[in-house]
């Protein structure tokens, strides 16, 4: 039987129930900013916790050199970690995040491969006879009947599918993210067709595996999964990348507590349970956002690419900055509505000066922001978090619909469909039915944006035409320091 | 170019329509700014000041029309005015084309291009050069604090040493603009404030300025004020029996009666009759905004205080605006900026007449020796036209329990559906799989129940936060390759190593930008 290490069964199994109930309670935390600065905390704790106990459990068997390796290998990520997070900018979070999950996949598929490993050596130490020299996990194994090697191996290969899927997804995710990739969807003819036999074979193998067939099934599962990853993600355009992002989270979350599966350790499938599902309410959440389902964002593209939209007719009128700032300046309530635009030009400290400005004059600033607006679900609260925008003048959808009417100015900096009353009032748009910002239902709108082009989905917008809209051109970090100029001389 | 100013010639007009704040944005659009000297003086603006604004004053007025391309009035010109001005100069200001008309041809026979401000549409777009509205906004201010002038009372109620002192009442009869800058002023000065409309859709207006809308018993199919340019239109003979009816039973009642009514092209409705000033307190006071269009009330005298045998006192003035000169000039003044800045669209100082333009044509009433007036019907109608308000039918109590009912019976159908085929999944999967497997299975399901609870908790604002702690905490998987890395293979123990690293940088990386995030969130 297996050795007894630092500390026995029990006492693991009261650690990993201290780590997964500080998990929950560091999610749960997030409720509330205030709440949220402590929550970390718990997060810490359970983690360190759960590496602790481990490394005690594992203890009997291992000698000095693994502890070496863990060591090295801990405070070698330890440090790659800090580096990354100290010098990541707030507009790069996106695809920082993206960059992590893929760490998370590609552990998993090794972690996979090891336990088919450790399980072939174990079944030959049974037959053999040998099996009190194991120690770890292949002892573990050496003691399943076969029913429930039959499950490991079904665990496995969702470990290993799962894993490779995130891993190249989130590299894909990455490099669009980053600007190092073409963020426009590529769409290769029959792509559904493509997937779908991907998938298949990746199942077929999986049967062959069942019955027997060596590593080579699971070795090429995870290639054939990488590729599916990979086509996945490039065929879905930059801005639905709030979804694909949290998708893949939800994904790290599957492929931990896949593993937990197959390593039998409830800490891992609690854990890889409250990441999945959080990923999953994200991507929901995203998706209502956008009005559009699950399904259609992740096979990429629009969905009702053949409605026309209704024709806009009317003019387009250009404010100066003067104009703006006297705008303002008349104003009693500011409304300002950030999108990707203001991520993209770093305008957020401009913005954070604009707000204090006005603040400081007596007038009412507030921020509205759509659930998609940004490449990453929250993005634009952390943007303005970090220009130092008070949190309690940031306003979700939802908060801040009701009160356009009664709002003297709207800044729009960079957003475009979000703001769109053809989704509203044009049932034959793109976007009818999405839920979006009726900022047009203000005294005055100003729009802050590169140039007269279409957004990203290339859907027409009527507000620009409005009659109480006027268009302020130009990048929104150079627009914002005009607009300050003007209104400090 | 050049914009002069010339003072006006209207008795008693104190109004200017150049300030030295809008000279100096004249000024960004690439025009020379001229004043005649003494212009701004009743407006309390010095020559100096406008000096100070780099405007050239300039000492006669017939220098002024022969040094500049466009003339800024705010009265309409005298017919001595345009008989010295020189050939094809640029005029604007108010000048009243309907009541006019002999003005008109003599300044087309000079060749004039004439905007009059008083023409400017009522559209969105326009609002920032909608003089007469920012005129009518003064009025309205100005006939309230004319009338306390004249009354003895104070307007808010106090407890005092002395002894209680009742609220004034305040009524103002139409609710435009100048009535509900008054109802503004009357509710801030502490007066309880009511206020009467024929068009019912102003009603919301009222209450959101904190007056109370004088509701009347009165079924109509009510014209919309969208139809009319936002304007009132007159109303049927029964609807007005009404109205006074209602007038006759507030007149004891309140102590200032403010009437702004007004219909377009005709002269003022007449609302507050004899009977009603014969009713009202001594003491009271009437303002009759409406005194220059024949007056609302029909004792009211234009330009003239009146007091009755009864001791209230009309007061018929015609010149609320220019009694507030500085502010009027002020309005005015940025007003005709407005119009100047949408006339220069290239910012070079030179005035363009774009005919396609509803603003400016509308507003243009001669230009290249043709009366341009009255324009076309502009593109954009004045204001939207309301919709027809729908009315729910209010369900009664019966039918809502029953809707709620059967609501619920479909939402706990559904679940139970889905408790169903859920609990059959598991049932069967608990036939073949193992008990260590179910125990296991048991433990997802729980974590994947609290985390859906727990995540719906999670504020909007911290979704980027919450992937970044969830990315750091699926790092977990770090205990998988912990128990693998004391294996005795040597592949395994180097891929177990290689994960330990890989989630280690996630561990690390994953709560301490998660820490940074959460650190800037700041209450203001």
């Amino acid at each position: 039987m297996m050795n007894e290490g630092l500390i026995n069964e029990g006492m693991i199994g009261a650690a990993y129930v201290v780590a997964a109930v500080l998990f929950i309670l560091a999610l749960g935390g997030l409720s509330n900013q205030e709440k949220a600065k402590r929550a970390i905390w718990y997060g810490i704790v359970g983690m360190a916790l759960a590496v602790v106990a481990t490394i005690a459990a594992a203890s009997a068997a291992a000698g000095i050199g693994q502890y070496i390796l863990i060591g090295l290998m801990v405070i070698a990520g330890g440090i790659g970690g800090w580096i990354i997070a100290k010098r990541v900018q707030m507009t790069q979070m996106p695809e920082l995040v993206a960059g992590f999950h893929s760490l998370v996949g590609l552990a998993a598929v090794f972690i996979g491969i090891n336990a088919h490993l450790e399980m072939t050596r174990a079944l030959a130490a049974k037959a053999a006879g040998t099996v009190g020299e194991l120690a770890g996990f292949a002892a573990t194994i050496a003691n399943k009947t076969p029913v429930e090697i039959s499950i490991l191996k079904v665990e496995l290969f969702l470990g290993i599918l799962i894993g490779a899927i995130t891993f190249t997804g989130s590299i894909i995710a990455y490099g669009k993210l980053a600007g190092k990739l073409s963020s426009a969807a590529l769409t290769l003819p029959g792509r559904h067709a493509l997937n779908l036999f991907a998938l298949l074979a990746c199942l077929a193998l999986g049967y062959l595996y069942l019955d027997g067939a060596g590593l080579w099934t699971m070795l090429l599962v995870a290639i054939i999964a990488g590729a599916i990853g990979c086509h996945l993600i490039l065929a879905i355009g930059g801005a639905d990348m709030p979804v694909v992002v949290s998708m893949l989270n939800s994904y790290s979350g599957w492929a931990a507590a896949a593993i937990g599966f197959t390593l039998g350790n409830d800490l891992l499938i609690v854990t890889g349970a409250l990441v999945g599902s959080s990923g999953a309410i994200l991507s929901y959440i995203m998706c209502k956002g956008m009005n559009r389902s699950f399904i259609s964002v992740i096979l990429g593209g629009w969905g009702g690419e053949t409605a026309s939209a209704a024709a806009v007719d009317g003019e387009m009128i250009e404010a100066q900055a003067d104009a703006v700032a006297q705008a303002v300046q008349d104003a009693d309530s500011i409304v300002i509505v950030p999108g990707y635009g203001m991520a993209v030009a770093q305008a957020q400290g401009a913005v954070s000066e604009l707000t204090k400005k006005l603040r400081g004059q007596g007038k009412t600033v507030r921020f509205a922001i759509h659930p998609v607006a940004g490449r990453l679900p929250g993005h634009m609260n952390v943007l303005l978090a970090e220009a130092k925008v008070p949190y309690d003048i940031v306003l979700e959808m939802e908060e801040i619909n009701d009160d356009f009417p009664s709002t003297d100015v709207v800044i729009i900096i960079g957003a475009n469909d979000i703001v769109n009353p053809a989704a509203q009032d044009d049932p034959g748009s793109p976007i009818a039915g999405m839920p979006v910002l009726e900022v047009w239902k203000s005294r005055q709108v100003f729009v802050c944006k590169r140039g007269r082009g279409t957004g990203y989905s290339g859907i027409e917008n009527p507000l620009f035409f409005k009659d109480n809209t006027r268009m302020f051109y130009g990048d929104a970090k150079a627009s914002m320091d005009a607009l300050l100029r003007e209104l400090s001389g | 170019m050049k914009i002069g100013a010339p003072k006006e010639t209207a008795p008693g007009e104190a109004r200017v329509a150049l300030t030295p704040e809008s000279a100096g944005r004249l000024q960004k659009l690439g025009y020379d700014c001229l004043v005649e000297a003494g212009a701004g003086a009743a407006a309390s603006i010095t020559d100096a000041a406008y000096a100070d604004a780099g405007v050239q004053v300039v000492e006669s007025v017939a220098e002024l029309w022969s040094q500049a391309d466009v003339i800024i009035k705010v009265r309409e010109p005298s017919v001595e005015e345009i008989e010295a001005a020189p050939d094809g100069k640029t005029l604007i200001g108010f000048i009243w084309p309907a009541a006019n008309e002999d003005l008109l041809d003599r300044m087309k026979s000079k060749h004039m291009t004439v905007l009059a401000m008083d023409m400017v549409p009522r559209i969105s777009r326009a609002q920032k050069m909608d003089a007469l509205s920012s005129m009518a906004n003064i009025a309205g201010y100005r006939a309230v604090v004319e009338a306390g002038n004249h009354f003895g009372r104070f307007f808010m109620g106090q407890m005092t040493a002395a002894g209680k002192v009742p609220p004034a009442k305040v009524l103002v009869v139409g609710a435009g603009v100048a009535g509900l800058a008054a109802i503004g002023t009357s509710v801030s000065l502490g007066a309880i404030t009511m206020a009467f409309d024929v068009r019912p859709e102003v009603a919301e207006q009222i209450e959101s300025m904190g007056a109370e809308f004088v509701y009347l018993d009165f079924e109509e199919a009510s014209q919309d004020g969208a139809e009319t340019g936002g304007y009132a239109a007159p109303s049927s003979p029964e609807f007005r029996a009404k109205q006074l009816e209602k007038f006759r039973e507030l007149a004891p009642e309140v102590d200032i009666v403010i009437t702004t009514a007004l219909i377009p092209n005709r002269p003022a409705p007449e609302l507050w009759t004899e009977d009603m000033v014969e009713a009202m307190k001594p003491g009271s006071v009437i303002i009759d905004l409406a005194a220059e269009r024949g007056g609302n009330v029909t004792l009211s005298k234009a330009d003239e205080k009146v007091v009755t045998d009864n001791g209230v006192t009309i007061i018929g003035y015609t010149d609320f605006p220019s009694r507030m000169a500085t502010q009027s000039s002020n309005l005015y003044a940025t007003n005709i900026r407005h119009m100047m800045d949408d006339l220069t669209p290239e910012k070079d100082g030179k005035p363009v007449i774009d005919m396609e333009d509803d603003v400016i044509r509308g507003a243009l009433v001669t230009h290249e020796g043709e009366i341009t007036w009255p324009p076309p019907q502009p593109k954009v109608k004045a204001i939207a036209a309301a919709a027809p308000k729908k009315k729910e039918p209010e369900e009664s109590r019966e039918e809502k329990a029953a809707r709620e009912m059967a609501e619920m019976k479909k939402s706990l159908n559904r679940t139970g559906v889905m408790l169903g085929i859920g609990s059959l999944l598991i049932l069967a999967l608990g036939t073949v799989a193992p008990p260590s497997f179910m125990q296991h299975f048991i433990v997802f399901v729980l974590a994947v129940f609290v985390g859906f609870h727990v995540i719906w908790g999670v504020a909007h604002s911290l979704h980027t936060p919450l992937m970044a702690i969830t990315n750091a905490i699926s790092s977990i998987i770090i205990v998988g390759a912990l128990l693998q890395i004391v294996s005795g293979s040597f592949l395994v123990m180097l891929l177990a190593a290689a994960s330990v690293l890989m989630a280690s940088v996630n561990i690390f990386g994953g709560f301490l930008v998660t820490r940074r995030m959460l650190a800037m969130f700041q209450r203001s």
